[in-house]
């Protein structure tokens, strides 16, 4: 039996109830229905706040994030009146504030091998709207696992991805992409950037998406992969096939459980800052400014972007992006002290690795990267 | 030989350094072997070949599949932001 409807419910959905692929029982089928939203961030705010505005009866959101200043660029379901707070908190009062009749759960939490079915488990359809690529091999399994539908959208500076992914009747995450990129191939966000209209465009699709598979409505993206560029404003769709040999969803499968997601990707489950190369390759900015002060010629090697230098940078510093560092080591002595910093130390890090496996030995990555220069040496110049 | 379209999207746009090029390969190549040429060919998308998307006349294609003449090839690869 479907839930009624109050007068007050009807009145707010009119414009739902007068299409007649929505209509009443349509209205009453996302009352309810359940949507668990992965990520609270860029692609979790336009979908959580339109599945709050067009009364999908339960919603949960799992982030253990807060919100900072960064997020407020793209992430529309924060404020900066909820700077540092807890974001799946900030995004709850915002979807109540548009809609106090639905239910919206909380899981402040790492999204993990240890409780992903568990939370997962009362859901009608999950939402992948996280940031890296464990999460995501993740969220896939647990919906493989399940046998629920998975709306997948991914996002990069001005390409976007979207996908239903239903190992009942069609492909999964894993049908495309059988092994994660090697670790560090692919930026992240807080590495490369992002257009912060971006989210908003993929996580309405994904909405969309969610909403038509809880209505039963029109044709889903299962077996679909759609493509847009914002600079080209092109879609394009790609028709996607089961794979026979796919560990998870194939007639072979051996994967029957969630495993060490961060293991299988070989990088951690967050896309964060303060990049570290581990503790024997790491110098402080303190000590880097104090080393700096001892021996003014030390050698800065900043392996940014160069468009990244007019934001912040250190004199005397030579710049070669990471892209081309494997090209260039020649212009590079390895004899000499060096120390390696990027904006938050995790391109910097992957900069040391290269150069420590191209014979250099005396190589030091700055922890945090130019940022925590700024933060922690010289508080004029600013942090992004 | 057979002569393809190649279309590179998103982040393989830069390493490529185009969008598209056209290129000439020998008949009842692979995408595997596709693949493989691509890395030798062009250093700076070696490491991008083993987690990519390679549709012909787009539709995804297995790694088996054999190119068909005269194929639009599309690479699109992974990203992950959210």
């Amino acid at each position: 039996m479907l839930p009624e409807l109050s007068h007050e419910e009807i009145l707010r959905y009119s414009r739902h109830l007068l299409i007649p692929e929505v209509g009443l029982d349509g209205q009453r089928k996302l009352k309810n229905s359940s949507v668990l939203v992965i990520g609270t961030g860029g692609l979790g705010s336009p979908v959580a706040l339109y599945l709050a505005a067009a009364g999908v009866g339960r919603i949960g959101l799992v982030d253990y994030d807060v919100v900072d200043a960064t997020n407020l660029q793209r992430q529309v379901i924060h404020g900066a009146s909820t700077v540092g707070q807890l974001k799946v908190e900030s995004a709850r009062a915002k979807m109540l504030d548009l809609n106090a009749d639905i239910q919206v759960d909380v899981y402040n939490e790492p999204f993990t091998s240890e409780n992903a079915m568990r939370i997962a488990r009362d859901y009608d359809v999950l939402i992948d709207g996280t940031d890296n690529f464990p999460t995501r091999y993740l969220s896939n399994d647990v919906a493989v696992f399940l046998g629920k539908p998975n709306v997948y959208g991914s996002i990069f500076r001005f390409d976007g991805q979207v996908s239903v992914f239903d190992a009942r009747r069609g492909p999964c995450y894993r049908c495309l992409f059988p092994e994660p990129p090697p670790p560090g191939l692919v930026p992240t966000c807080a590495e490369g950037g992002v257009l912060g209209v971006l989210p908003g465009t993929i996580g309405t699709l994904q909405a969309t998406e969610a909403l038509k598979l809880l209505l039963g409505v029109g044709d889903p993206l299962i077996g679909k992969l759609l493509l847009y560029n914002a600079l080209d404003m092109s879609f394009d769709f790609v028709t996607l096939k089961k794979n026979p040999k796919c560990r998870v969803c194939g007639p072979n499968a051996d994967i029957h459980e969630l495993i060490d997601y961060e293991e299988f990707c070989g990088v951690p489950g967050h896309d964060h800052e303060d990049g570290s190369a581990g503790a024997d390759w790491d110098i402080e900015a303190p000590k880097l400014a104090a080393a700096l002060s001892l021996d003014p010629s030390l050698f800065l090697l900043d392996v940014r972007e160069p468009h990244e230098l007019q934001i912040s940078a250190l004199p005397r510093a030579l710049n070669i992006p990471l892209g081309q560092l494997a090209s260039r080591l020649s212009e590079l002595d390895s004899a000499r002290e060096m120390v390696v910093f990027c904006k938050a130390g995790t391109r910097s890090a992957r900069a040391l690795e290269l150069l420590v496996s191209a014979g250099f030995k005396k190589v030091k990555n700055l922890k945090g990267g130019i940022n925590a220069w700024a933060r922690d040496v010289d508080p004029t110049l600013p942090i992004y | 030989m057979n002569n393809i379209k190649l279309l590179f999207f998103a982040t393989l746009r830069d390493r490529a350094g185009t969008k598209s090029m056209d290129l000439e390969i020998p008949e009842d190549l692979t995408i595997q072997g596709l693949k493989d040429k691509l890395a030798r060919d062009f250093p700076n998308l070696a490491q991008s070949m083993s987690s990519v998307i390679v549709t012909i006349n787009r539709e995804y294609a297995f790694d088996e599949a054999v190119v068909p003449p005269s194929a639009e090839i599309a690479l699109f690869p992974p990203v992950s932001g959210g």
